[in-house]
């Protein structure tokens, strides 16, 4: 039987540095997280009086209330949302916390966008005038440049790899119909934009592999990283690098719901027939490059199929994995919900792509560079069409373009929110979180799979949480609300220095 | 299941006369179409002045 999916999202943002010509790209992403982080000190009672902000906006330490994870040397911080929040190489990136379905995902990663928009603006009182600091939810630069929004499943590790790989690569070649951002132009060298004016996905040029380790150079479409940050006898991590980042909810909960599902069906064995392609990577650029949809791929043993009949063959032995499985392993409800949206649209792509504006992104960045194509009679090349793509993306709220866009949401503001600080309830994340909320000074370190507590006169004490659905508020609430000194906890966890607890208890 | 296998092939394509029979195509999604000359110059307000310089300057080196 399938196992429940935890699924998270780490998003890298781009980063510019107005008013600062030749600004280093990893000191702006570190100005905008401390930037953060700081102000988030503020508000639990830091002292500010002594500091000289602005002079030196790199120059503030994080030590206190929120504790450095302990492997990077860059800045690194865990919110008490259970989220990571970080430098990564030479962008600032969120790691929302881990979920138990595809909706959750959907709430924690807006609420990732609205912590670094609070970045933005603590950066700012922080900057000389004229400076400002910018982040954009992309992938590329338009110039061979990208970065990534990775997406985390949490798998059984007695499926074999071989048996993940054929089934997710045709679902990864062609789910970019949906969850695709858009890009002006094209990446692959050799190419120019007289070939691809507009492709659906910021991220297939850089796919140039089928499997792999890497995920800088000669990106995979299935990446073989193998880190699950949990049990490692039970569980896999299924590091996904394909994806893009998404602005529309819509798309970034039917790209998480729809490949949460596939890889439920792939545990089970239930993965429909006849889709392995013969030559995946170029499957993943064809299919990129027509935003007509009407391009076939070569199947693996002859003949071709469209991206659209490829997600039609997953979508029906989805629909009938539900009815002989269920979709417990995916949450029910949403389970249910996705598959109808999947549905609905594969149904609006076949027939009108337009009908889909409110809701997928690069038909709604599409439709605009259209209207202003048609407005203005800019042809493809045009600088100002590469701007809209750009700003597409901006965070800015006075800047971005999406938010003008009357997209459908699924959540709300305040649930949005209240996110930027509270942690999911349904997994570990939740235990974490509160933990961070309670004791920020007597936690040292906070990792995925484990705290590690200093209440003072004994040796550290390390809680791991190799369970990702152990420490849940069903597992916990109670028990933290009946401690009032992480001694307490850790004594009923019976935490020791070596071996430790769990948070189960 | 044989339900879901005629799911599974593409609707007929339509054109102006068979809006009609669409399923379910999204209102807002042809709202927007129809407002779109407002937004554009919304838009229009918002867009980064020098749009060459901007897309120019727009570099990310290192990533993942």
């Amino acid at each position: 039987m399938a196992i429940r999916k935890v699924v998270g999202i780490e998003t890298e943002y781009g980063i510019t540095h107005r008013g600062m010509p030749d600004a280093n790209p990893v000191s702006s992403s570190s100005t905008l997280v401390n930037a953060y982080v700081a102000a988030l000190r503020g508000r639990v009672g830091w002292d500010f009086e002594d500091e000289t902000p602005g002079n030196d906006a790199r120059g503030f330490a994080i030590e206190g209330s929120l504790p450095p994870e302990i492997e990077s040397h860059l800045v690194n911080a865990v919110l008490t949302n259970g989220a990571r929040y970080y430098v990564d190489h030479a962008h600032p990136e969120v790691s929302v916390p881990e979920c138990a379905d595809a909706r959750e995902v959907v709430v924690w990663d807006r609420a990732g966008e609205e912590i670094v928009r609070a970045s933005m603006r603590a950066a700012a009182a922080f900057l000389p005038e004229g400076q400002e600091l910018v982040a954009y939810k992309n992938n590329s630069d338009g110039k061979g440049n990208s970065y990534g929004c990775h997406e985390n499943y949490l798998l059984d590790r007695s499926v074999p790899f071989a048996r993940i790989v054929e089934g997710v690569t045709p679902f990864f070649a062609s789910r970019q119909i949906f969850c695709g951002a858009g890009k002006v132009g094209v990446e692959i060298p050799g190419y120019s934009a007289t070939d691809v004016p507009f492709q659906l996905s910021q991220r297939a040029d850089f796919i140039e592999e089928s499997v792999g380790l890497e995920t800088t150079l000669k990106r995979p479409i299935v990446n073989t990283r193998d880190e699950p940050h949990a049990d490692h006898e039970k569980y896999r991590r299924l590091h996904v690098i394909i994806g893009d980042a998404n602005l529309s909810e819509i798309a970034t909960y039917l790209k998480v719901g729809t490949t949460s599902i596939v890889l439920a069906m792939i545990e089970d064995d239930e993965v429909p027939e006849g889709v392995a392609l013969a030559t995946p990577v170029s499957a993943v650029r064809a299919i990129s490059h027509d935003p007509s949809l009407a391009t076939t791929v070569e199947r693996f043993g002859g003949g071709r199929i469209s991206a659209l009949d490829l997600q039609w063959a997953y979508l029906t032995a989805a629909n009938k994995y539900a009815e002989t499985h269920g979709l417990e392993s995916v949450g029910d409800e949403v389970g249910r919900d996705v598959l109808r949206r999947w549905e609905a649209v594969l149904t609006g792509l076949e027939s009108d792509p337009q009908t889909l504006a409110d809701q997928l992104d690069w038909v709604a960045k599409l439709q605009v560079l259209d209207g202003f194509r048609a407005r203005d009679g800019l042809g493809w090349g045009s600088a100002r069409l590469r701007a809209v793509d750009l700003q597409y993306h901006d965070l800015r709220p006075e800047r971005s373009l999406f938010t003008r866009l009357p997209m459908q949401r699924l959540t709300s503001d305040a649930e949005v929110m209240a996110a930027m600080t509270e942690p999911p309830r349904s997994t570990r994340a939740y235990f974490r979180g509160q933990c961070l909320a309670r004791w920020p000074d007597q936690i040292v370190a906070a990792n995925w799979d484990s705290l590690v507590f200093d209440v003072g006169g004994e040796p550290l004490l390390r809680v791991p949480m190799m369970e990702p659905l152990r420490g849940s508020a069903e597992h916990v609430e109670a028990l933290l609300a009946a401690c009032a000194t992480p001694a307490e906890l850790l004594e009923r966890l019976g935490a020791r220095s070596d071996k430790g607890g769990d948070t189960d208890g | 299941m044989a339900e879901q296998e005629q799911r599974r092939r593409p609707a007929p394509k339509r054109d102006a006369e068979t809006v009609e029979e669409t399923p379910a195509p999204s209102e807002r999604g042809e709202k927007i179409k129809a407002e779109l000359d407002d937004l554009l110059d919304e838009i229009d307000e918002v867009l980064e002045e020098n749009a060459e310089e901007f897309v120019r300057s727009y570099v990310q080196k290192g990533g993942e």
